[in-house]
């Protein structure tokens, strides 16, 4: 049923010769339609109501929709307008996208406290936070064009449909296009709020579910898409900032005048962490901090060595004392007490760094009164949409205009805005002049946010009759939910369960990566499963299968995945299948396929095959692509990244001595199966990469008979392990 | 500061830059040319990647001053008019690039690759592009794109 919201006080509304920007309150709230070119009016409008602002229609029938998400490969571009498109009902080839402005008000979608709304663009929750906005938005869209071809014919809205841009009235064989009817819109009373039966037909879909080229690959392959480093402007200088590679450190600068002589500098500006300059040009910049003479003071991370502590790790495991306690299901000490047979295992987590290849950057510029600022960046956002600039130049909100550009990649770097903090303290001191801010991959290593350094030890125990009955995790490590993450396990049928975090500090910085405590916390636990299946000279899958009896849409991916991998057939010489599970968001199951070169200790992955069921798929192919790179992504990272720490200093500095996955090392084939299903789009960016240390490690087993348990699996510890 | 004089697409610009400079910052910064990327700097991940004379080379590692009289430098920019080279058309068919910053990078070098090599195995295919590196883990979908752009057998210049 239709249900009537809030009445109208205000029907008049402006129109251009360039198109009106339709506004739609996506809770039903006063529509208004504002001219789309006066920006003062429609932050007017938008400072009086609470409304929500999507779309564009021109005369000449262009549709604009603004895209609420970043994008950083992820596709937002594409499947937040498609779903916007397909309940407007839009002629897709008509359709442009943009992004929104940074108004979280205005465009964000559900936040974490009831009530409360964000724009992040964070935890794969892109497609699933914005599936409500965007396919409602579309469809008030398409109501008030029906509403005002009604009006204009004088006829009932019932007896109209539409298509393809177009409004018909089948009666009398009459037909006008959205943009046609630019002239003639009007706002309904009342906005209609739409229950689920009056959305489209999933069998009507016309670009949900198909292959929708993505909007923006084409300036993505000519060199023309903008990111926040390519942004340049008149009269801009650029900052650069010297960090050190011990987190907390407190610099001292020993030749500030040196350094101010040198050509083209411009400014020497002390931070507490960190010595920045501005300079006319990059390079001067860069020659400056190459220069720069400090003497670091000590930090809490002095006198931490990341290889050594797992030994002090492994004490906290065995201390009686409890961490913050995340799982307490049944009981898990009667269970281990009451078992046929335990086990238990610890795994170990090195650091590793995001690695993304835009490194971090920014352009700001202050206002010459110090009163408003602009920002140019590539940012995951945040909770602040503006960026935490408001607060640290003392500038109203409404007077920082964020522009957001395409990021060269997020996964989890890109929404902590320190890199924006820092360009927003240099653009202060040269305002009105605009900096551009960047961070040399050297920076970004060295004073890089990483995944945190983990211990896991888990205890499970079996029945006689070889039943899972218990499982105990402990996680130790900094970060809080950055370790705990992934921790619980709601797909398997295992009735006492118990986690909890048990805490430690090293003052390393620390940062969301994607997947986040997934990536380990799944590790440890789908390896112990393989472990007991080996031990109990079981099928890992028909051990998983008994686990997943109360969860069928998790056993449905368990089951395709060994369908598509051919888990059953014959192994080629030298070869094994491991398999694993994970859920984040979706459900998925993957299964891979490797070899070992037994005189080096380098592990091959040939295959990899994932089954998801995500709910509704948006863009299959999209889901597909998120599919491989999750899966490089995690096989670079269980191969080969390690970040290390030696007395609080950080040992990595670029791709040299940090080295991700080459094109030499990928495997055959990715085969992604999708499961169908009309529930609710889940994300899918972060779901393939925890599967791949436990897939890799579980046919490592399977083929070996040794487990792996210390990620990165570097060929030096593969062989220590074949050799142990 | 010296003044330089570069052959860029078929354009000669003069440059005013210390020496030593970067041809990557010449392009981005003083050009505006910024379809090259920078990401490591030290010639490990081929962000930068250009032609000289029509082979692949890591602009951050090209000081200006070593580039010699008539050489020509070509960029993503110069590359096609309309984005349409077999290449970039191929990229889009296979729907390669995620986040995309490393795909300008890729792109040249697999346009090398394929003047080189019209028919190259995949082998050969990973070989040649095993200095570009995509962090979105688009290699599969780079992969297709070159087998595709090979296949369709259009002239690659
Ligand atoms: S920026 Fe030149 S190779 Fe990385
Ligand atoms: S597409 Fe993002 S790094 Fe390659």
């Amino acid at each position: 049923m239709k249900t009537a919201t809030k009445h109208s006080s205000r029907r008049e509304f402006l129109k251009t010769s360039s198109g009106v920007a339709l506004f739609i309150g996506v809770s039903g709230i006063l529509p208004q339609l504002v001219s789309c070119k006066k920006t003062d009016k429609v932050r007017a409008q938008l400072a009086k109501h609470e409304l929500t602002a999507w779309v564009r229609i021109t005369e000449e029938g262009e549709i604009t929709i603004y895209n609420p998400a970043a994008e950083m490969g992820q596709g937002s571009m594409t499947s937040l307008p498609v779903l916007f498109a397909e309940e407007m009902d839009a002629d897709w080839s008509k359709v442009k996208v943009e992004f929104s402005p940074q108004e979280v008000e205005i465009y964000g979608s559900e936040g974490w406290a009831p009530g409360s709304k964000l724009m992040f663009t964070v935890g794969s929750r892109t497609t699933k936070s914005n599936y409500p906005v965007m396919r409602k938005a579309g469809a008030q869209a398409r109501h008030v064009l029906m509403y005002s071809a009604a009006k204009h014919w004088n006829v009932p809205i019932s007896e109209l449909t539409t298509a393809n841009s177009n409004v018909i009235h089948e009666p009398t064989h009459r037909e006008l296009s959205y943009g046609a009817l630019v002239p003639f819109l009007k706002m309904p009373d009342i906005l209609p709020d739409f229950t689920e039966d009056q959305y489209k037909n999933p069998k009507d879909y016309k670009l949900v579910g198909k292959r929708i080229p993505r909007t923006e690959i084409p300036v993505k392959v000519n060199g023309t898409a903008q990111f926040a480093i390519d942004i340049r402007l008149p009269n801009m200088v650029y900052g650069v900032l010297e960090r050190g590679n011990l987190h907390g450190s407190q610099p001292t600068l020993n030749n500030q005048t040196e350094i101010l002589a040198l050509e083209g500098v411009l400014k020497v500006i002390p931070f507490d962490y960190a010595i920045g300059i501005t300079a006319t040009t990059l390079e001067a910049a860069l020659n400056a901090k190459k220069r720069l003479k400090i003497d670091w003071s000590e930090s809490q991370a002095t006198g931490y060595n990341s290889q050594e502590i797992y030994h002090d790790y492994e004490k906290i495991a065995d201390s009686k004392k409890n961490g913050k306690i995340i799982t307490e299901q049944g009981d898990v000490k009667k269970a281990m007490r009451t078992a046929a047979k335990t086990y238990r295992t610890d795994f170990k987590n090195d650091y590793v760094y995001h690695a993304q290849m835009e490194p971090l950057n920014a352009v700001i510029q202050v206002s010459a009164y110090f009163n408003s600022a602009e920002v140019w960046v590539g940012s995951q956002q945040g909770t602040d949409t503006k960026l935490g600039v408001p607060k640290l130049l003392n500038i109203a909100p409404e007077n920082v205009n964020v522009h957001l550009q395409y990021l060269g990649g997020g996964f989890g770097r890109r929404s902590m805005n320190d890199f924006v903090e820092e360009c927003a303290l240099l653009a202060k001191e040269m305002a009105p002049r605009p900096v551009k801010l960047i961070w040399t991959r050297e920076d970004d290593v060295t004073h890089g946010a990483f995944r945190p350094l983990t211990l896991q030890r888990l205890t499970a125990s079996t029945d006689k009759d070889g039943a899972i009955t218990g499982l105990s995790h402990f996680v130790i490590g900094d970060g809080g939910n950055l370790v705990a993450s992934g921790i619980k396990n709601h797909h398997y049928n295992i009735p006492n369960q118990w986690a909890e975090w048990r805490e430690t500090s090293h003052g390393v910085r620390l940062k969301h990566w994607r997947s986040v405590g997934h990536g380990t916390n799944k590790f440890a636990i789908e390896c112990l499963l393989d472990e007991i299946a080996m031990d109990q000279g079981a099928d890992p899958i028909e051990l998983r299968r008994k686990l997943m009896v109360k969860s069928p849409r998790a056993l449905a991916t368990l089951e395709k995945a060994t369908e598509i991998s051919d888990w059953n057939g014959p192994e080629k010489a030298g070869r094994a299948k491991g398999v694993a599970f994970a859920e984040h968001g979706s459900l998925g199951t993957g299964v891979c396929e490797i070899s070992v070169d037994q005189k080096t200790g380098k592990i091959k992955v040939h295959r990899f095959w994932v089954a998801l069921d995500a709910g509704v798929i948006v863009q299959p192919d999209n889901v597909k692509a998120q599919m491989e790179g999750g899966l490089i992504m995690g096989m670079s990272s269980v191969l080969k990244e390690q970040i290390t720490i030696v007395d609080g200093r950080v040992q990595q500095s670029n791709f040299d001595d940090y080295q991700l996955l080459r094109m030499e090392d990928i495997p055959e084939s990715i085969e992604t199966a999708l499961i169908p299903s009309t529930s609710i789009p889940e994300g899918v960016g972060e779901t393939a990469t925890p599967l791949v240390a436990c897939a890799i490690a579980n046919a490592f087993l399977r083929l070996t008979g040794k487990p792996l348990r210390h990620l990165p699996f570097t060929p030096e510890r593969v062989l220590a392990v074949l050799n142990g | 500061m010296p003044l330089f004089t570069l052959n860029i697409n078929n354009k000669e610009h003069r440059i005013d830059v210390a020496k030593g400079t970067s041809l990557l910052w010449v392009l981005r910064e003083h050009l505006g040319l910024t379809g090259t990327k920078y990401s490591c700097g030290i010639a490990q991940c081929g962000a930068c990647t250009v032609h000289i004379d029509n082979a692949p080379m890591k602009a951050c590692v090209l000081p200006i001053d070593s580039f010699a009289d008539g050489q020509r430098i070509t960029t993503i920019e110069g590359l096609s008019e309309k984005g349409d080279h077999p290449v970039q058309k191929a990229w889009i068919e296979a729907q390669a690039p995620q986040c995309g910053y490393c795909q300008s990078g890729q792109i040249m070098q697999a346009v090398a690759l394929l003047e080189e090599n019209p028919n190259p195995t995949r082998e050969e295919i990973k070989e040649y592009m095993n200095g570009i590196l995509c962090r979105c883990g688009t290699y599969l979908r780079i992969v297709k794109a070159i087998e595709l752009a090979a296949e369709n057998k259009t002239p690659i210049t």
